[in-house]
């Protein structure tokens, strides 16, 4: 019976090839302009960690004070004084302090020039805390951390720049001078966003080239290339002044398994402020926030608000399209409100025509799901010139994607057809019969 | 003509009216809002930077090596000298940012006194010596320029607080409405007062964003040779024609300088054309989008009309003849069409009004976006009305085309 259908349904489309062309194109317009724009969307909004996302939490103490926070939020990262202190006190199972660093990388050979290698200082717990998978190595352990040792990890592609993809693991590598001994090579792992750098990052950028170990970097005063943020009056006139001021710019996570342990830390930074509160260092009451990493991204806005607002417009225009095709496929049924009589005349049933229809208003969709599959794939291309090139560059047109496509150009236009369809069975046959 | 026979006729297809106003309603939502979207995209894109935008390009120099102070403020001096040797160069400077620059600053509140909390404004703050108006082509209306004895030499993290700067006169006006701000001082984080000693008229802030709205232009240029060990911005403008040129022989004389220097091979050396180009990008691409979307849109609503039209028309051949017969002309029909298209949207621009401020207004509340202004709606309401007018006209002539005689034809 469906083939029956369906063969009708295109028998009918033919004798009206503008109408059904116009159904079709509204259709693919509407589909690839809202599939365009969602795959942007899907890349900017994705849970980058999900195995683990609920149990790495961002602990943010107020260290400025009610009058320089931002609506009475405490700031997004830590100063030097507070970092330590937290990381000393071993409160959680794991915890990493981040911040940014760009360094030179030597040539090997004389002719050629340095080249940059962005990375982070980070600690041993941050290879485990984020899962970073391993193609050499591994990472440092805790004790290295406390050597304050030259260790480094180097991402693939920095491996491949400097060792031709061999495993380089106990070689030493010069980063703007200094030596490093490379304990460990990554995958590609570039989590997207990257949600542990984000507070001053989009979160989008190229993939780190290496992870220094944090001691170390501090040591040789490797300065934060990435945000730092001050408030009040700024004394400090070296490295060491810096460290003690109230400026942000280190990146705290720990890792926290159970609900008993999450309660259990808020309890800690709680104490922690009313300590630094009793000592003076805080002129004001303990103002805390752990954050899980949902929590955190929706707090840095790290979907840029330009996908979210093409995105609801071209919701819009998909179902402007729609609306469309339910005048359109209206006038269709109705034109042929004859022939729809003389079936019921002959014992066709209401639900018969309405099936008929139905099937009709789906091949319509299928075709204008493959048409928007194709403008689908021609605004891929062009999506460079929408958004961000960083942004961008994560929005691609993959198996789901297109099984999506061409289900939301079925699905929209069977839905849009409901109406016509039970319109078209509700003609009357007498009636129709005897004006002919 | 009579309005009263066409809401009788439209009684009879009170779906496809309804269809058809809804789908105008929606249509004028969208184009308003993107419409307006496109226009404050490209009034934030013209916005003008104070800079010589043609001949001016940037080297974003890092070093190599770890330098101290001393060592990073004479490479720069020595780099700089070089820079300006070279024979399609004009002039050249140095800084730790530049207007449109988008690197990660950091904050730089401003205040009028120096036990104020809360600041008067955010301004951005550019390290620059003698050479910064002029290599920028910044154009000075008051003051005088900074001169060499001025100029300080900061390193890593070493907060330095010089006695004067030079300031936008977007920033004078707002720290000193009465206009008369040369002369008068503020503070920029720090216990030391700055005496305003210069006002440009004209000079961008590095970071744009929602945020910086309120401090729109807001910057400032104080006496600082930058000698951070990370590394440096080179501002460089070329004789009038020659920026390919210089930018092509500068980093070759840089590197024949001293080899123990990075500049990125893909985004090291910008023209100021390409600064502009990346601080605009998801401006740019969201009033593509929305022109994109607007265009199809409207084709697709007018199409849609012209679709339903032609039915409407066919549907009614019969009832056309008796009307012709009956001694309707040709004009008394296309009228009839054509007002019949104008009831419908003017029933669907009314809806559409309160969709379109709907919309904006839920814009406005999720993202920043300002309230529209009334011309937009009143000019997109007459868009679609001649888009319906030119839509239906097509349908409509064929309608006054049928022959009297098909009245005696059956349907």
């Amino acid at each position: 019976m469906f083939n029956y259908y369906l063969q009708l349904g295109l028998h009918s489309l033919k004798r009206n090839p503008a109408l059904t062309a116009l159904m079709v194109m509204a259709i693919a317009f509407g589909v690839s302009a809202s599939m365009v724009t969602y795959s942007v969307f899907r890349a900017v909004s994705g849970d980058p960690i999900p195995e683990k996302s609920s149990q790495l939490f961002v602990p943010q103490i107020d260290s400025w004070g009610p009058q320089r926070t931002q609506d009475g939020k405490p700031p997004g990262a830590l100063n030097y004084v507070d970092a330590m202190a937290l990381l000393r006190a071993h409160q959680s199972s794991r915890m990493t302090l981040i911040y940014s660093l760009m360094l030179s990388a030597l040539p090997h050979d004389a002719n050629s020039v340095p080249s940059q290698a962005i990375g982070y200082a980070v600690t041993a717990d941050f290879f485990p805390m984020f899962n970073t998978p391993f193609l050499y190595g591994g990472p440092w352990s805790n004790a290295d951390d406390d050597h304050r040792a030259s260790d480094v990890v180097i991402s693939d592609s920095f491996n491949q720049r400097m060792f031709g993809g061999a495993n380089s693991v106990g070689r030493e590598i010069t980063l703007s001078g200094h030596d490093y001994r490379i304990v460990g090579v990554t995958r590609h792992w570039n989590p997207s966003p990257r949600f542990y750098s984000v507070w001053g990052e989009s979160g989008f950028g190229d993939p780190p080239d290496f992870f220094l170990l944090l001691n170390r970097a501090l040591d040789l005063k490797l300065d934060n290339t990435g945000r730092s943020s001050c408030r009040g009056q700024l004394t400090f006139k070296s490295w060491d002044q810096w460290l003690q001021s109230n400026c942000i710019w280190l990146m705290p996570w720990v890792e926290l398994d159970t609900s008993a342990d999450v309660a259990h830390y808020r309890q800690f930074l709680e104490s922690y402020s009313a300590q630094q509160q009793r000592a003076g260092r805080f002129g004001w009451a303990p103002n805390i926030e752990l954050d899980d990493v949902p929590q955190w991204l929706a707090m840095q806005h790290v979907i840029p608000p330009e996908s979210r607002i093409s995105l609801v417009v071209a919701l819009c225009f998909l179902v402007i399209c729609l609306v469309n095709t339910i005048g359109l496929l209206l006038a269709k049924f109705m034109r042929r409100a004859g022939e729809i009589g003389v079936r019921r005349a002959l014992g066709a049933t209401r639900h018969e025509i309405y099936s008929q229809y139905l099937v009709e208003a789906g091949s319509v969709g299928l075709a204008g799901g493959i048409v928007g599959l194709l403008l689908t794939a021609a605004g891929m291309s062009g999506v460079g010139l929408l958004f961000e090139p960083e942004i961008a560059r994560l929005a691609h047109l993959d198996v789901s994607l297109v099984g999506l496509t061409v289900a939301v150009a079925v699905i929209a236009t069977v839905v849009a057809a409901v109406y016509p369809a039970w319109r078209a069975a509700q003609v009357q046959p007498a009636w129709q019969l005897k004006s002919n | 003509m009579q309005i009263q026979p066409i809401l009788a006729a439209l009684r009879k297809h009170k779906a496809g009216t309804a269809l058809i106003a809804l789908q105008i309603a929606l249509t004028l939502a969208i184009v308003c809002n993107a419409l307006f979207i496109i226009h404050q995209r490209l009034a934030h894109i013209a916005e003008p930077t104070g800079v010589d935008e043609a001949n001016v390009f940037v080297i974003e120099n890092m070093w190599a090596e770890q330098y101290n102070t001393q060592q990073a403020v004479s490479n720069v001096e020595q780099d700089l000298a070089t820079l300006r040797n070279l024979p399609a160069v004009q002039d050249a400077t140095q800084s730790d940012s530049y207007p449109l620059s988008i690197t990660s600053g950091s904050d730089n509140f401003i205040t009028l006194k120096d036990n104020q909390v809360q600041p008067t404004t955010d301004a951005s703050v550019y390290a620059g010596d003698e050479h910064f108006l002029r290599t920028l082509g910044l154009k000075l209306i008051a003051g005088r320029d900074f001169r060499a004895d001025e100029v300080r030499d900061s390193g890593q993290r070493d907060v330095v607080t010089p006695p004067v700067a030079i300031i936008s006169k977007a920033m004078a006006d707002k720290l000193y409405p009465n206009g008369d701000a040369l002369g008068k001082s503020f503070y920029s984080m720090s216990t030391n007062p700055v005496t305003i000693v210069g006002i440009v008229q004209t000079m961008q802030r590095s970071r744009l964003g929602s945020w910086s709205a309120p401090y729109a232009e807001q910057s400032m240029v104080w006496p600082v040779r930058d000698g951070s060990p990370i590394g440096v911005f080179y501002i460089v403008r070329a004789k009038p024609g020659q920026l390919a040129a210089a930018m092509r022989e500068a980093p070759k004389a840089l590197y024949a300088l001293n080899r123990m220097r990075i500049i990125n091979p893909k985004d090291g050396i910008l023209s100021f054309a390409q600064v502009r180009q990346r601080a605009y990008d998801s401006d740019r691409g969201m009033a593509i989008l929305m022109g994109i979307i607007c265009v199809v849109l409207l084709a697709i609503t007018g199409a849609g009309i012209v679709g339903l039209t032609s039915f409407w028309v066919g549907q009614r051949r019969r009832q056309i003849g008796v009307r012709r017969a009956l001694g309707a002309t040709h004009r008394d029909i296309l009228h009839y069409f054509l007002t019949e298209n104008l009831l419908i949207s003017l029933g669907g621009v009314i809806v559409g009004i309160v969709l379109t401020f709907g919309l904006n207004l839920w814009l406005v509340t999720r993202f920043e976006l300002s309230v529209m202004p009334l011309t937009y709606v009143l000019s997109g309401v007459a868009m679609l009305l001649m888009l319906g007018q030119g839509a239906v006209f097509a349908p409509a002539l064929r309608a006054s085309r049928v022959p009297p005689v098909e009245a005696t034809r059956p349907a």
